[in-house]
This record gives structure tokens, C-alpha cells and sequence, in this order.
């Protein structure tokens, strides 16, 4: 088995499927296409944390992933309540002669919306806050009734518009324009984190832990739908 | 790579969902061909991959033009009223001595688009022309186009932000200016188009020999 790196195993020339091959016989289900380039390719079962990657054009195809639906639900739950430390407490204070501004994190899209920046204001509300909490929400509609062996209603539909929420969700985005106000102000003004600038950060690595350790094979798989 | 074959040469398609290969939708049931397990349309390719790529690439490109030219935000502070573009922020934070910042900032609001504009053009380009140059390095262009294209958004929470933040009266205020909307307008749109593209249509045109 040539091994592309420790965690990586690339597909070998056996597991292509020639047209020759009797794919009747085969089993659909054993095969799989990669997503970016179409070739056809025979799964294999890997060690744990190997991807598997297209012999053609180098995408991954699939992972294996321990534990996931635990590991996914526990870095949910912590999420779901990071993210309500977040949205309630201050976020960042400012302090200019004298004068103080506390800010949480909805403020900025407020305050773009008094200035008739509305277009901006949704942009940014959904961006960092609504799609990061659709996403939890949705992960905890999917993934607490498949803990507790059963299907929930519309399971599929909801698993499918998670999967198109991914690159909307910009909270990590969000992390590096704080980095770079503060540093802009920090010359004329005192800059006070809160507690909601640090749970949030903390949320940025849970939810990236969260979409790491999902593996969503392993819900597509609960589905029966013959 | 001559005893390949691709899902399309098999009659099947993978739900760009959840992975499950299907057969293919025959053109009678076109329409109607859904994912059997999970629901969602079903496509040998994205559909009309190309024309709504240049589409959404052309419309970047216009609005590139006044993100650049008007201002993101207005600084009042005591009387003086100062506005700045997307560069001349960049500058102004050469001039306070903060490079590695400036060269962030730089880095995603100005190559960061640019680029990606420019690979998705290219890209375009290419499978137009059926290249057969280096598919896989240009799917791999493609796929750092996709993932690293979110992060342009950086300079609008800093105005967000910074909107927020400097609210002090007379005494120092920052308004979001109309620059801003077209960025978050460029940045959206070329996310769009980065999904509208097919990057198996790279791969398409090496099968297509005799």
C-alpha cells in the first residue's frame, strides 16, 4: 500500500474500475465518483483518521472518523452554549477620553442598519451570526434523535441544507477583522475585550472540531430508503 | 489512464449531496430525477456550468470597479472628515508603521478577489478551449480558489466593527460608505460563481479523444 502521507491513502491502480468491469455484478454501492472529477473508483476500507484520496485528480473522497456522532453531539453542545455566552455579554468595550462605548456582537449590525447600510447589516448578521446558529441548531435537530436510534422528520432535507450552509458561515472570518479593528484603534483609544470576544473565539475551534469529527457518510447511511 | 472510466461513461452520477451513485436521469425524466435517498436534484454536471460562471464572473468584475473607487467608510473625528477606499486604508497603515497588517489586509481584499477572478476566468477559458494542459494542477487551482475566497469578507467586519465601535459624537464617529456595499457584493457574487463552476468539466475534454 503506498501510503501518500501518515493520515492519506491514495486510491490504487486495482481500485479503478475498468469498463470491462460488470458493474451489475458490482454493486453501485461499492463504487464511488469523485466529486471533482467523475472518475469512477472502488471503495476501500481505510485505518482510522486515513482519507482516501482520487487516484486522478488528488480530491479527497472519504474519511474514516471514530466516534463520530459522540464526538460531533458533545462539540454541539458546547457550542450551542458558547454561542449564547457570545450573543449576550459585552464584546468588546472602547474607551476614548473619557468616553465609553460597550459593544455586543449584534451592535455593529445595528448600527449598519441606522445607517441605512441594510444590505450590509444582513449580510453580516447572517455571516456571523445566523448561519453559525442555524448550523448548530440544525447539527442537534439531526444528531440528538440518531443518538437516541431514530430518524428525525425530514432528516434528509435538513442534512442536505446544512451541507449548503457550510461556506456561509464566517465566524473565523469574523475573528480576523476584530484582530485587525483592535489593532487600528489601539494607537488612539483603550480596547477592552469581554467575555463574549473569548467564548466566541472558543466557538470558532468547537465548530471547526464539530465539522471535523462529523462524518457524513455515517448519517446518510441511517437512511433507508429502499 | 486508458482502462479508466468515469461515472458519466457508466451511465451514473454521484448526488452532489450525499455521494450516493445513482443511474443517470435519461432525458425523459430529466426533470423529475431526484436522489433516491436524500432528495436533491439530480446532475450528471452543474447545469449550465459555464454561462452562469461568466456570468457571475463578468458581474464581479463591474463591481469590482466602484469597491475600489468609493469609499468603505467616513472617519469624522473633531471636524476633519476623512474617507477611505480599500487602498488607501491599505496605505494608511503602511504609513502608521502596522505592514503586517497592511499586508493582510492587502492580501484579502485586493489578491484575494483579484485572483480568484482571474483563476476562475482562466479556468473558464480553458475548458472552452478544451485544453488538456495539466488538469490536475488546474482543479487544484480550483479548489484553493473555492476555499480561500470567504476570507475577502475580512475588511467588511472591520468596518462593521469599527462602525460599532467609534461612535463618540463629535468627538470621533466612522460611517460605513457605499465602497463597502460593492465589496460584500463582489465577495458574495464571486462565491457564487466558485460554486457555479464544474470543476469536472476539466476533466471532460480528455475523454472526448478518439
Amino acid at each position: 500500500m503506498a501510503f501518500k502521507s501518515k493520515a492519506s491513502k491514495s486510491m490504487q491502480k486495482k481500485d479503478l474500475v475498468s469498463p470491462s468491469t460488470n458493474l451489475a455484478n458490482n454493486g453501485a454501492s461499492q463504487l464511488i465518483a469523485c466529486h471533482e472529477c467523475d472518475l469512477l473508483q472502488q471503495k476501500v476500507p481505510l485505518p482510522n483518521g486515513a482519507a482516501a484520496q482520487c487516484v486522478r485528480c488528488g480530491a479527497e473522497l472519504y474519511r474514516h472518523k471514530t466516534n463520530s456522532l459522540d464526538r460531533t453531539l458533545a462539540l454541539t453542545l458546547a457550542g450551542v452554549i458558547l454561542f449564547i455566552v457570545a450573543n449576550t455579554f459585552p464584546f468588546l468595550s472602547f474607551q476614548m477620553r473619557g468616553n465609553e462605548t460597550t459593544t455586543t456582537l449584534i451592535s455593529g449590525v445595528k448600527d449598519l442598519y441606522q445607517q441605512d447600510m441594510w444590505g450590509l447589516a444582513i449580510l453580516v448578521l447572517l455571516t456571523s451570526i445566523l448561519v453559525p446558529l442555524i448550523q448548530l441548531l440544525a447539527l442537534l435537530y439531526v444528531l440528538v434523535p440518531l443518538k437516541l436510534n431514530r430518524i428525525p422528520w425530514q432528516l434528509a432535507r435538513v442534512f442536505r441544507y446544512l451541507h449548503h450552509l457550510q461556506p456561509w458561515s464566517m465566524m473565523e472570518v469574523f475573528m480576523l477583522g476584530i484582530l485587525v479593528s483592535v489593532v487600528k484603534l489601539a494607537g488612539m483609544a483603550t480596547i477592552v475585550p469581554g467575555v463574549a470576544l473569548w467564548s466566541f473565539a472558543v466557538l470558532i475551534f468547537v465548530l471547526a472540531a464539530a465539522a471535523a469529527a462529523l462524518d457524513p457518510h455515517m448519517v446518510w447511511d441511517r437512511l433507508d430508503y429502499q | 489512464m486508458k482502462h479508466t472510466i468515469t461515472a458519466a461513461q457508466a451511465s451514473l452520477l454521484n448526488c452532489h449531496s450525499c455521494d450516493l451513485l445513482c443511474n443517470a436521469p435519461t432525458a425523459d425524466n430529466h426533470l423529475l430525477a431526484t436522489c433516491p435517498r436524500c432528495g436533491a436534484t439530480l446532475h450528471t454536471r452543474k447545469p449550465n456550468s459555464i454561462a452562469r460562471t461568466w456570468a457571475l464572473v463578468i458581474t464581479a468584475y463591474i463591481l469590482y470597479i466602484p469597491a475600489n473607487l468609493l469609499p468603505v467608510m467616513t472617519v469624522t473625528s473633531v471636524g476633519k472628515v476623512q474617507s477611505d477606499t480599500i487602498i488607501s486604508g491599505v496605505i494608511y497603515l503602511l504609513l502608521s508603521g502596522m505592514w503586517p497588517l497592511a499586508m493582510l489586509v492587502f492580501f484579502a481584499s485586493v489578491v484575494v478577489p483579484l485572483a480568484k477572478l482571474f483563476i476562475l476566468s482562466y479556468l473558464l477559458f480553458s475548458v472552452q478551449r478544451k485544453s488538456r494542459w495539466r488538469p490536475r494542477d488546474r482543479t487544484r487551482l480550483y479548489r484553493i480558489t473555492e476555499a480561500v475566497g470567504r476570507w475577502s469578507m475580512v475588511d467588511i467586519y472591520v468596518v462593521t466593527i469599527l462602525v460599532a465601535l467609534v461612535k463618540l459624537g463629535a468627538l470621533a464617529t466612522i460611517e460605513a460608505g457605499s465602497g463597502a456595499v460593492f465589496f460584500a457584493a463582489v465577495v458574495v457574487v464571486t462565491m457564487f460563481a466558485a460554486m457555479a463552476f464544474d470543476p469536472r468539466l476539466i476533466w471532460d475534454r480528455l475523454e472526448d479523444q478518439p
